[in-house]
């Protein structure tokens, strides 16, 4: 498989990357190229194989249903670039 | 006097505890060999009052016999690790002047055993890359060169910072994280010694993800026995990662001397991939010999899933570093570049904030995850995974211990010099480091000796789940033969 330019369009809004014009056509290169190195696993049969899940054999840890950590608020908006009152600042998105 | 910054870990160690030397005098040393060294570009930062109030806290807890098991060890720490107050980059833009208000495990651990942070140590832009040419902050120089030449040479990546300040005695060891060779690859680069060590041997928390299912932390030092100390202190349970094992934490110093008598080494023949040089399969079939010598049986083995390794990651690993990097949005931390609605402050923050390589994997890992394409690439890259696990299942239930490959195909390259618009002849930097972050088993990298340039080349041991201690021993015997490479001059000082 192989993407042309709209789906390189596609892709970029999709992961919310901004791609001028002159950027597409080098991109496209680029995504290809990997995406024809990956093509030889068409190859291999995986009829009746599980997908991995977890690579090491173990049960998921599980813990009480408490009340941990808390309590930072500053902690956590203390490296946003916009803040006020604790609260992280975003353009308008409601009109 | 040998230069306090010449001494192997474990011999700053002795030289503390029989007060030969001080905590101070020893972290002096690296600061100083760090000023000189700034044209390699390893550290991004240095915090040397923090280095040296830590090292005197070290020169009290020695003067009242209350010595941590690293007291007073100066080393660096790759900017990938979450350091409170301290800024962390994990190499990017997006990420500058980013202040934790949290330490990662991995360094809380050793801040507990008594180690001395000398600073923040360059890396490829969120461990994405091969040759430590995708930091935002400039490339990492390798302390090596070819014979004759004053080129300037790649330390590998993307732990690149942490191996040339290694090999640069810029410190005693340094942490570094693998998650498809980022530990071994620079290390057999370098001349150093690497352990990535099994998946959930050492807690996650606090490291800025990469692809968390193959993302595992190591150390990088100067011999085996340094490689075994560090690990100790690295790993050990935490509630905070659900993928941590509740495993005790073994004596690794303890295991360097088993020796490898009555083990069976495993020889993968699907490792002895076309073009490879003469010099690495020479190098291989020495080391092989080695370990014969040192009473070890030798037996050819197969895995024959061993090519597809390589393309699986190439889906597996950008999926998830997609859906990381997500978390980089110009809302929470660092960059942020206006746009005309909320959508466009994210495209045009991501845009300005990641770099090529990066952009490039999250844009793949999109596309593979993306509606009507997830089936095709992502679950068979799983389920080829399951089959790549099952090789390494079926060599270790047949007796095998541990499995000895190159850990490069190649040495070292100049910087530039893979800088081509396909980006797979990069990748293929990984052919002999990859299965074992898709299998989640451990690997370590271990100098054996020099190619016909001059440059270091490694030989890698993977082993059994959980067992590392059958590396460390199988390596100190490489390490033993081969002898120590004796590490470059310093030409930058």
């Amino acid at each position: 498989m192989s993407v042309d330019a709209a789906t390189v369009r596609r892709i970029a809004h999709l992961a919310r990357i901004a791609v001028s014009e002159e950027e597409v056509a080098p991109l496209q290169g680029e995504l290809n190229a990997i995406l024809a190195f990956v093509e030889q696993l068409d190859a291999v049969d995986v009829a009746g194989v599980e997908p991995m899940t977890s690579v090491t054999p173990m049960a998921m840890k599980k813990r009480e249903d408490v009340v941990t950590d808390g309590g930072r608020a500053f902690d956590v908006v203390a490296n946003a670039p916009e803040t006020e009152d604790n609260y992280f600042l975003v353009p308008k998105v409601v009109e | 006097m040998t230069e306090l910054n010449q001494l192997t870990l474990a011999e700053a160690r002795d030289a503390l505890r029989s007060r030969t030397t001080s905590a101070r005098e020893l972290t002096q040393a690296h600061l100083d060999a760090m000023a000189k060294a700034r044209v390699l570009n390893a550290y991004l930062l240095e915090t040397p009052e923090r280095a040296l109030a830590m090292a005197d806290v070290s020169d009290s807890k020695i003067a009242a016999g209350d010595a941590r098991p690293l007291e007073g060890l100066p080393l660096g720490i790759k900017d990938l690790f979450c350091t409170h107050g301290v800024t962390t980059t994990a190499g990017s833009k997006i990420l500058e002047g980013f202040e934790p208000h949290y330490e990662s495990a991995v360094s809380a651990n050793l801040w507990r055993d008594g180690a001395v942070m000398l600073g923040k140590l360059n890396l490829d832009e969120f461990a994405m890359g091969s040759s430590n040419e995708t930091s935002a902050y400039g490339d990492v120089v390798s302390p090596w060169r070819r014979a004759g030449s004053d080129a300037r040479i790649v330390p590998g990546g993307s732990s690149g910072g942490s191996a040339a300040a290694v090999a640069a005695h810029l410190c005693l060891g340094a942490t570094a994280t693998d998650t498809g060779g980022s530990i071994r690859q620079p290390a057999a680069f370098t001349g150093t010694v690497g352990i990535k060590p099994t998946y959930g041997r050492i807690s996650r928390w606090g490291t800025v993800a990469f692809a968390s299912s193959l993302d595992q932390a190591g150390p990088i030092a100067r011999t085996v026995r340094d490689c075994a100390i560090l690990l100790g202190s690295m790993a050990g349970p935490d509630a905070r990662d659900t993928t941590c094992v509740d495993l005790p934490v073994p004596n690794f110093e303890a295991a360097i001397s088993r020796g490898v008598k009555d083990l069976t080494i495993g020889i993968p023949k699907e490792y002895r991939v076309d073009g490879m040089p003469p010099e690495i399969q020479k190098l291989w079939d020495q080391g092989a010999e080695w370990l014969k010598a040192a009473g070890a049986s030798i037996r050819e083995i197969s895995l024959p899933h061993t090519r597809y390794a390589l393309p699986a990651y190439y889906i597996v690993a950008p999926a998830e570093a997609s859906s990381n990097l997500a978390r980089y949005d110009g809302v929470r931390y660092g960059l942020r570049v206006p746009g005309k609605d909320i959508a466009g402050m994210y495209e045009n923050t991501r845009a300005a904030g990641f770099g090529r390589e990066v952009k490039r994997r999250i844009m793949i890992g999109t596309y593979v995850l993306s509606a009507g394409y997830y089936d095709a690439y992502y679950v068979r890259a799983q389920k080829i995974r399951t089959l790549i696990k099952r090789d390494f299942e079926a060599a270790y239930a047949e007796g095998v211990d541990a499995i000895l490959t190159p850990a490069t195909p190649s040495s070292a390259f100049g910087i530039g010099e893979k800088a081509s618009a396909d980006p797979v002849e990069m990748y293929l930097n990984d052919v002999f480091t990859v299965t074992v972050n898709m299998a989640g088993l451990p690997g370590i990298a271990v100098p054996a000796g020099l190619d016909a340039q001059g440059l270091p080349l490694g030989l890698q041991l993977i082993g059994r789940p959980f067992d590392e201690e059958t590396l460390f021993a199988t390596a100190q015997v490489i390490e033993d033969a081969a002898g120590r490479t004796a590490l470059p001059k310093p030409w930058w000082a």
